[in-house]
């Protein structure tokens, strides 16, 4: 009997790999297609993060070919890393304000943008999108945050009085990180905001007629019972985007606040990862801070697709 | 049309409309006062860049900024047509490379069925959030065992894979009727000339928007971590250089950052409607 159940399930067994056979054999054509994009995707993107999670466990400095040292990096990273703590605090404070702020204010302003005639709708579109599609506009800070009486802000602050002395912006502890911030947010209205601008004018608009008759009385309600529930595609992968971005945002900071900057005030995890990987050439540690930013990336994102699944319930 | 379906829609107060309208145009100019200051401080001579109070908008406008960096990279040993060039490769392989090797992969993951599909998809979904500083020192590691490291290829190469294209083309390829399809393959066309022939005309839209976010993401890279002999730099990389040159070069900074600037922007204004139309199809179930 057992024997029988066990040939059974063998051949069966068998069975479904030879018509997992057949089938890849017969979509040739379709790996075919898929083949340029998947190799080079493979190569640049998916085995890069396996061989940053192996490098992990490593010491490795690009000369000498990597010794495996176990959780030693890790254990380092959390247990004896000062400038890491002050990377992951100065992280999170930066990715706790940006992220949610740049995503609310996205689709508020997608949203507003909505409202009015498509003429009017297309210029604020790209006035919104203008910072973010520029690339490097973030330069023109520097002038007006400059740490001299020169500097414009601080010319006109000391012109009405509110302050007597310059304020060095870029150079103060304290001062660096809401810049750096403040920046940031200027120019975080990106992909999600076209995806929530595009989502927005994909609604049906049989749903609010429908609404009307069912007692809704203003803009308000319809954007908050009909608008946000029908848009949760969009509204999901404008949180990728926004967690991805206020995560990973490094070069302003840097172009902001100098590398390093002044008592690591505006140090995050990815500066720290850049130090490490091209600065020291530590491969194996800035391996381990990469896992370790990639993983946060991926919880935060399994997070914050359970809260807005509860979107309209 | 859109007047009558507007009617029966709940119905917008005017002091509502103007309140939004003023909120939006307060946003909007703090968003684009950098960016005209940007402008006009390219285009103010040496006197007006240094005035104190600084000037908001310039009065003698110049192009002596432009010219100076002109005649400064002539100086250099690189002629500025090779940078230029260096650059225009660079972006047009690399943002071609991408537009069909997406559409390409898109077509099969949006249109066919195979096995391993649904898994390829999610790891795409997933590299969303790879951070390009997270794969940056295992992607140097391999470019330089392959030996493209200081070759124009460890730009372009790895730019055909940008996931995000990759997603927003099947997202809009899903849309393509497949009645369509079936209609070509009775008609006896090939699964390529199906693709070529009538798939990539229908997402005409969706390469533009390819095309900007690819050009946006090559046209500011300076290259800085992979290519190191000057010959073959890309543009940016040598305009940084020459602005660098502290407070002097300040006007010829202004001019750099707008001649950067510029372009994306530019392309951006003329596809707005085809990027809308393309993103409209995006986002996650």
């Amino acid at each position: 009997m057992s024997t029988e159940l066990g040939l059974e399930n063998r051949n069966s067994f068998t069975y479904k790999w030879q018509k997992k056979i057949k089938e890849i054999k017969e979509s040739r054509v379709s790996y075919l297609f898929l083949a340029p994009f998947g190799l080079i995707f493979f190569a640049f993107v998916v085995f890069p993060v396996i061989m940053s999670i192996g490098l992990s466990f490593t010491s490795y400095n690009m000369l000498e070919s990597p010794v495996w040292i176990g959780i030693d990096n890790y254990t380092r990273l959390f247990l004896a890393d000062d400038v890491f703590l002050i990377a992951v605090k100065n992280t999170f404070v930066f990715a706790v304000i940006t992220g949610p702020f740049s995503y609310i204010l996205s689709l508020l302003l997608a949203w507003m943008i909505n409202e009015f005639r498509p003429k009017i709708r297309s210029i604020f579109t790209l006035l919104f999108y203008a910072p973010f599609i520029s690339g490097n506009a973030f330069f023109v800070w520097t002038i007006f945050f400059s740490g001299d009486a020169y500097g414009y802000l601080n010319a006109f602050l000391m012109d009405w009085n509110i302050i007597n002395e310059p304020i060095l912006w870029l150079q103060e502890p304290q001062w660096i990180l809401p810049v750096v911030i403040f920046v940031v947010l200027w120019m975080s209205f990106g992909t999600a905001f076209l995806v929530f601008i595009a989502g927005l004018q994909n609604i049906d608009s049989k749903l609010y007629e429908a609404g009307a008759i069912d007692g809704i009385k203003n803009r308000w309600q319809e954007l908050w019972f009909i608008t946000l529930p029908s848009m949760r595609p969009q509204l999901m992968f404008g949180a990728i985007m926004a967690i991805t971005q206020s995560f990973a945002a490094s070069a302003q900071a840097i172009a902001l606040a100098g590398f390093p900057s002044v008592d690591y005030a505006a140090r995050t995890v990815v500066t720290h990862l850049i130090d490490y990987g091209t600065v020291r050439f530590e491969m194996g540690y800035a391996a381990t801070i990469a896992t370790v930013l990639f993983l946060t990336m991926v919880i935060t994102q399994r997070v914050v697709q359970n809260l807005l699944n509860k979107v309209g319930e | 049309m859109k007047l009558s379906i507007r009617k029966k829609r709940v119905s917008r107060s005017a002091g509502g409309d103007f309140f939004l309208f003023v909120v939006l145009a307060l946003g909007a100019a703090f968003m684009a006062l950098p960016l005209i200051f940007m402008i006009n401080h390219a285009f103010k001579p040496l006197n007006e860049i240094f005035l104190f109070p600084p000037q908001f908008f310039v009065r003698n406008p110049t192009f002596n900024n432009f010219s100076d960096l002109f005649i400064l990279m002539s100086e250099s040993w690189v002629p500025f047509t090779r940078y230029f060039s260096n650059s225009l490769v660079i972006v047009i392989f690399g943002t071609g490379g991408h537009v069909l090797a997406a559409s390409m992969g898109a077509y099969v993951v949006s249109k066919h069925d195979f096995p391993g599909k649904k898994s390829f998809s999610t790891i795409v979904l997933l590299a969303l959030m790879f951070a390009p500083q997270v794969t940056a020192i295992p992607n140097y590691i391999i470019l330089s065992r392959i030996g493209w490291i200081n070759t124009l290829y460890s730009m372009i190469i790895p730019a055909w894979a940008f996931p995000l294209g990759f997603y927003l083309m099947s997202k809009f390829m899903s849309q393509i009727p497949d009645t369509l399809l079936e209609a070509a393959k009775i008609d006896g066309a090939t699964e390529f000339s199906t693709f070529w022939k009538i798939v990539m005309p229908f997402v005409k839209p969706a390469w533009l928007t390819l095309m900007i976010l690819s050009f946006q993401q090559l046209w500011i890279n300076t290259g800085g971590r992979f290519i190191y002999t000057e010959a073959i730099k890309p543009l940016p990389a040598a305009l940084f250089q020459i602005a660098a040159a502290g407070v002097a070069r300040q006007g010829v900074f202004a001019a750099v950052q707008l001649i950067l600037a510029a372009v994306p922007i530019l392309l951006f204004v003329f596809n707005q409607s085809k990027i809308v139309e393309t993103m409209g199809t995006s986002g996650i179930d």
